[in-house]
């Protein structure tokens, strides 16, 4: 059952960002931007948790959770560490997504090279 | 015969063909899904296979997804996909990282410093300032909360 919740669940969240692009000719830059922020502010709220609990990776994949994240880990960070955790906790729990999208980014750009249009 | 910008823009709208929406968004909530699928697959396989922790499973999945859409980016099947799928190839995580390996390939031949790596942010970039920036005015917020 947990692989047909990440795909309706999932599958809504990309048709939302759709319905967007279509309706509002929101670039594909501002579309990501903006559901990093909603993550963000669902995850502050402590809305994201559920549909995560329910559609696991298809609420984890979509990049609102990644913003999910960041806000989950930046209540840690507050209390484990205070003061000083409003500026590690998102990066320190977001850091694995973004060192590996740094480090096999670099990879995989210097071993393709880009396809003639 | 003068057009305001306002008039030019609904003129342009009224010529230009509608989009099948509805097309669009089935195409992506299908796509969208397949992705999250997969996704939720790797994470089955780490919890139950690999006997990762729940913590582990959380940064796992990502990185793996973050693998596969630069290396399908770079194979050139990713792009080919994202024509059709839209929102369905941008959204899940594997966009981010068709997002930072397009523009990096692209630009590769101005250089390894200020081509290939500066060009890995330009849409990557602005994701993690304003990403980065919102939790950082949360954790301020609930801060102050915290101790008031």
């Amino acid at each position: 059952m947990q692989y047909l919740n990440a795909f309706w669940v999932g599958g809504v969240i990309c048709a939302i960002a759709q319905v967007l692009i279509d309706k509002t000719k929101m670039t594909p830059a501002r579309i990501l931007v903006s559901f990093v922020v909603a993550g963000v502010i669902l995850g502050s709220l402590g809305l994201y948790e559920p549909i995560a609990d329910y559609a696991g990776a298809g609420a984890t994949v979509p990049i609102i959770g990644f913003g999910n994240t960041l806000a989950k880990g930046v209540m840690k960070g507050i209390a484990e560490k205070g003061f000083i955790g409003i500026f590690t906790g998102g990066a320190s729990a977001a850091a694995g997504g973004i060192a590996a999208s740094i480090f096999f980014g670099f990879v995989m750009a210097i071993i393709f090279k880009p396809k003639q249009k | 015969m003068k057009y305001s910008k306002q008039e030019y823009l609904d003129y342009v709208d009224k010529k230009s063909p509608d989009s099948p929406i509805w097309k669009n968004v089935l195409i992506a909530f299908l796509v969208g899904g397949a992705i999250c699928t997969i996704g939720q697959g790797f994470s089955e396989f780490y919890k139950n296979v690999v006997g990762l922790s729940e913590e582990n499973v959380k940064t796992a999945v990502p990185i793996t997804m973050v693998f596969l859409g630069a290396l399908f980016t770079g194979l050139d099947l990713y792009n080919k996909l994202a024509k059709h799928a839209g929102a369905g190839t941008l959204v899940p995580i594997t966009g981010f990282a068709n997002a930072i390996v397009s523009p990096a390939m692209e630009f590769k031949r101005e250089g390894w410093v200020l081509g290939l790596a500066a060009k890995m942010f330009t849409i990557a970039g602005p994701v993690l300032v304003y990403g980065i920036n919102s939790s950082i005015i949360v954790g301020l917020i609930y801060y102050l909360i915290q101790k008031l």
